[in-house]
Formats: C-alpha cells, structure tokens, sequence
C-alpha cells in the first residue's frame, strides 16, 4: 500500500482463535489492512463474520477461552499486542476509545454520567482537580451538543435518552483526547433522525479535532455515507478492501456485489424481487482453509474455487483496492 | 378493491400508576385517533420511530388490546365486540409475524409441533397425519425441509427459525398477515429472502399484509400505500409514489433525508438532520406534535393540531403547510 500516506494503525494477518469445546472457531484469519490518519474507515459484516473480535483483538481485549494466535496491530508504530499492560492501559480509553452499540449499559446506572466521564478524564491526566474535570465535561458535552449541559451533568444513566447516552459515550471517548475512536455498530439501538444526529456528530468532530474513526457496522448505507475506506468481513476474512468508490460503483468480489444487490433500494423503480445471496454464513468452527469460503453460495465459483483459497489481492494492480476473489482481476461481469 | 379491516379514529391510552391521591393518573397516549383501509390483496406499510404507536396499532388489530376509543371493522364487523367462536374465526383470518425469531418460538417445541399448534387450537383439523401433512405443505411452501419438522428451534439459524414463524402464521389460511418488524432482526441477505418469501406468499395465496417497519427501504420495496405514523397519528398517507416522491410532511421529508442509503452515499448530498428527539407521549403539548422538530413550523402549528386532509387524490397530510382549515 502507497508510501506518503499517513498510516495511523496498521493491521497484519491478524488471525484470532477461540477454543471451545465444539472445537477451534476461527473467528479471525489473516485480517490485513490500514487506517489513514482522519480517514475514516468501515468495517461491514454480518453477523458472525467476526467484526466484533475484530474491534477487541485490536485492542488487545481479546479474552479467555479466545486467543489472538498471530498478527500485528501497529498504532502510531508500536505494536499493540507486544506492548506490556500498563503501557496498553494507558493507551486505551486515552489516545485509543471505543463505543458500543449500547451505550446503556456501558455507563453504571448508580453513578452520574458527568462522575464517570469525570473519572476518565482523572485517569488519564494526572494532575487534574475535580473542578476542573467537571469543567471539561460540561465543555465536552456542549462539543457533543448535549442540551442544557451542567443540569444533565449530574443525571444518571436512566434519565437519558438512546440518542443523548450515546453523545455522552462520545463525550467520554473524546474527554480523554482520544485520536482513535473504534465505533462497534453505533447507532444499531438508535431510531434514523437520531442515527443521522449521531453520525453527523462523529463527521463534525472528525474535522474539528481530526479524530480518526472506526465503523463497525451491518449497514453498507451508512458506511457509504460516512465512510471513507470500507473493508467487508465475510466469515472471519478480508473479502474485499478499498475505497468507498471502489467498493460501492466497482465492487469485484461476488459477496460484495450480494450484498449491495440484496439492500432495498430507496430511488429507482420498485422491483417485484430482490437479489439474494443463496445460502447462509458458514460456521466458523466448520471452515475449511484449502478452499474459498464463499464458494458455496457464490453463482460464479468454479472448480479452481474449491481447490485453493484465494488471498487478497490487488485488483487490476490498483493501490486502493484488494480482494480474495480469483475473478477480481478478470472478466467478472456485475450482474 | 374490497376493504378487509377499516379502522376508525382508533385510539389507545394506557394510564400509568397514580402517583398521588389526589391527582388523576398520567395517560401514555400510544395511538392518537388512527384511520385507514386495508384493502384486498394490497400491501399497506406504516412506518415510524419508536414509541410513534405502531406496535400498538398491530395489537389492537390481533385483538391483543382493546382500543380506548374508536373501532376496528373486518369485513364490516367490530372485531372487538365478538366473542366466542366468532371471535376464534377472525382470529382464525388475521395473523402475526414478530421481529425477533428467537424470542417468538417456544425453545422446547419442535419446529412441526409449534407449526401445527394453530391447527390443533383452531381444531380445524383432528387426524394426526392430516394435521402432519398440513404442516409439510406450509413448511415447503416456505422453504423448509421434511427434516426439519422435528428439530428444535435453537438448531436453525435465524432465517430458518423465521420461515418457521411464517408457516405458522400461514398455516390456517388467514386473509391478513400482520408483519411487526418482521425482517429487522436479519442479515441483509436473509433479509432479502424472507422478503422473496413475502412476495411469493403474497402472490400464491392471495394474502393482505399490513407491514410495519422503521426500515424505509423495506417499506418502501414492499408497499403500494404507505402511513407514515408520528406519536401515535398518521402524518402523511398515500401510495408508494406519494411518499417517496411526491413527499408533503415536513416529517417525512426529514426522514427520507435521514436514511442513509447505497446511491445517496457517493453523491454527498447534504442531509436534513431534525433537531431534538420525539417528545414524550404523556403530555402532549396542544398543537402539532411535530412542531417542536420542524424546520417549517408556524404561529398556527403552536396552537392548532391539523387535521389528516386529503392534499390531492388519494393523498392525505396532516400539516397546516397544506392548506389545513381549522
């Protein structure tokens, strides 16, 4: 991938395993790719294609009986997986956040919003007295526009709404000075005026303090909105990376192209049917490595496909765009 | 075309607990005086954000509540002054799919079993091979295989276990299938699927849906006519094409600007983001109840609420933007 970007996290092969009793579910194989600095990137995937490991396994988060076998998660140059606790700790919920999907129950219902993010900020900035974290808060929550700031600063959990808690879930990203914000399916809980709210925030915010985003979502719409780069995990791989161009007007892995074709559509003529991708995701404790993973519900496999399993590649030698189709290159037609 | 169900100024409040002696109750008013028709054969979407009365509109029509004010007509009979048999027959003729596929099948049936129980309730059928049979017929009709009849719902995956919540739905032959959200728990590309089903069913069985859905993309691929619901009224009503294209509430406008979608991504249109969030259905203020969200709002939308008026053929809006007389 190019030389001048400013690459801010670097993901190599990282592959994370989980022993069950069921045995090995491969949850993650070989996931590569980069995030430029202040370009957001999307992750899209279904559900059980691993997006969620994905967010803990960068983070180092990964927990028993799960295990990251092998990779490299390079931030700012310094791999996150070989870092020692204390320094990974200082690291996370500081110049590293993440937000959840439900932000409810992210915060402890018993105490304050404003004490809890409070909390952050003293955690990670020795030094600071409690006014003046108080101070931030307020400040943050303004940044966020949470109305009436210093009354809502002493409310608790409960008496937020699904769109206000979440600003407050920003708020608390943000109040540590994060650069790096890993957002796992946002606005999942949240209703569409909300949703736009919400997103529209992050957008702002991104030009304002230059954080960098990440979205994990099941919602190629919304990445195709707010993305700028989007990755699309099927079963635990890289299907297919690139720019939201690339992905979206010139997509060249057939789970890609499915995907697209089976989202109703908001313009255009009513179809009597929708495009479906036949089948279901396979179990992850029941893949196969010696063949494309997709190949069972891909209309295009051929025999090659059950033989080998295609790596991501570089489609037609462009920088900015990659998949793990053997058709990427040739003559696959959008049907 | 003949009218199924016709709701008339239906309305639903659920008092909540007294806090005090001597003050009467708050009223949670989750349906505000809702009308339309549900013709044969047709396809009627209500789309809303949360707590805007949709659920609730789906349970009155399964007999499931009683509206506070107000009645609902199928085949011009108030289906909630029935009783009995009467009642069992209608019942019979309006059925419900619900969104979330694990939560709606007992964990400790088999598929066949929890798909024959409506048969075995509605006695419509005694013979335990004619009741199998029936049950296979469904279960082929959407997508299940013979095997299938005695696996547990946790061994399907989540568009299997759905397809179950539809043959059981569909197994007494009803008129009406109600879809509360119905696909909104799936993978797009289960999604997809389930949606093919709908068409398929629609179509073979001459069915009647009443889709309701938060996701204005399924509506708006499933619905010739759509209601737009905001805090338990219908703002806006009209065919597909009304909605979509000839868009009148400023509620609606708001709410296609919102949705994120695939084509509008790339181009970067600037989106019309509403401010503030919907207000609580306990005190409603007098007035339209968009007012407080609405970029076009008036002296009048203060202190007014405007009627549903029918702005052009078959197209009705509740706005005082279109000429609402008081």
């Amino acid at each position: 991938m190019g030389e001048q970007k400013d690459v801010i996290l670097s993901v190599r092969d990282l592959t994370t395993y989980f022993y069950t009793r069921q045995g090995v579910v491969r949850a993650l194989e070989g996931v590569s790719f980069d995030v430029e600095k202040g370009k957001p990137l999307g992750i899209v995937g279904e559900s059980g294609s691993g997006k969620s490991v994905l967010a803990l396994s960068i983070l180092n988060l990964v927990d028993e009986p799960g295990r990251v076998e092998r990779g490299e998660v390079i931030y700012k140059g310094k791999d996150l997986l070989k870092m020692s606790k204390r320094d990974l700790d200082r690291l996370r919920g500081g110049e590293i956040a993440m937000i959840f999907s439900d932000p409810m129950s992210a915060f402890d219902p018993t105490l304050s919003v404003g004490s809890q993010i409070t909390e952050t900020i003293r955690r990670h900035h020795t030094g600071v007295g409690k006014k003046e974290a108080k101070e931030k808060v307020i400040d943050l929550f303004q940044k966020v526009k949470i109305p009436s700031p210093t009354e809502r600063f002493d409310e608790f959990p409960s008496r937020f709404s699904g769109g206000m808690i979440q600003r407050a879930m920003i708020a608390d990203a943000l109040s540590s000075n994060a650069d790096f914000i890993i957002a796992d399916n946002p606005t999942q809980a949240l209703d569409v005026t909300i949703q736009a709210q919400i997103l529209e925030l992050t957008n702002e915010l991104q030009r304002t303090l230059g954080t960098t985003f990440v979205f994990i979502t099941n919602s190629l719409p919304i990445l195709a909105r707010y993305a700028d780069h989007i990755l699309v995990l099927y079963a635990g791989t890289v299907a297919e990376y690139g720019t939201k161009k690339a992905i979206i007007q010139n997509p060249r892995h057939p789970y890609t192209q499915g995907l697209i074709e089976s989202t109703p559509r908001l313009s255009g003529e009513r179809l009597a049917r929708l495009k479906t991708i036949s089948g279901e995701s396979p179990r992850l404790s029941k893949i196969e490595l010696d063949r494309c993973i997709f190949a069972d519900r891909c209309n295009e496999a051929t025999e090659r496909c059950l033989m080998k399993r295609p790596v991501l590649t570089s489609v037609k030698g462009s920088d900015d765009h990659f998949s793990a189709c053997f058709l990427a290159s040739g003559t696959m037609v959008r049907v | 075309m003949e009218v199924l169900i016709e709701a008339k100024d239906v309305h639903k409040d659920y008092p909540l607990k007294r806090k005090s002696l001597f003050k009467t109750p708050d009223v949670v008013k989750a349906v505000r005086g809702v009308s339309f028709r549900l013709r044969r054969g047709e396809t009627f979407g209500c789309v809303g954000e949360s707590g805007c009365g949709k659920s609730t509109l789906s349970r009155l029509l399964i007999m499931l509540e009683e509206p506070t004010v107000g009645e609902i007509l199928y085949q011009d009979e108030n289906i909630h002054q029935t009783g009995g048999s009467k009642k069992l027959r209608i019942r019979e003729k309006i059925q419900l799919v619900l969104q979330d596929p694990y939560l709606a099948l007992p964990p400790k049936m088999k598929a066949g079993d929890i798909v024959a129980e409506p048969i075995r309730i509605h006695n419509t059928d005694s013979a335990a091979t004619a009741i199998r049979e029936r049950v296979l017929d469904v279960f082929k009709e959407v997508g299940l295989k013979e095997d299938d009849y005695y696996r547990y719902p946790l061994s399907f995956s989540a568009g299997q276990r759905q397809m179950i919540n539809i043959a059981r739905a569909v197994i007494l032959n009803p008129e009406i299938v109600i879809l509360d959200e119905a696909v909104s728990a799936l993978d797009v590309s289960v999604q997809a699927n389930i949606l093919n089903l709908f068409a398929d069913l629609r179509e073979q069985r001459g069915l009647t849906y009443l889709l309701i859905a938060h996701d204005i993309g399924v509506v708006k691929h499933m619905c010739a006519r759509i209601g737009v619901m905001y805090l338990g009224k219908f703002v806006e009503l009209g065919s597909n094409t009304d909605i979509f294209v000839k868009t009148l509430h400023p509620y609606t406008h708001a709410l296609l600007s919102a949705v994120p979608t695939i084509e509008k991504g790339l181009e970067k249109q600037p989106i019309e983001v509403l401010t503030g969030e919907v207000p609580s259905p306990i005190n409603i203020p007098p007035g339209c109840s968009f007012e407080s969200r609405c970029p076009k709002g008036m002296n009048i939308c203060r202190q007014v609420e405007p009627k549903l008026i029918e702005s052009e053929k078959d197209h009705f809006v509740a706005c005082h933007l279109y000429g609402n007389e008081s």
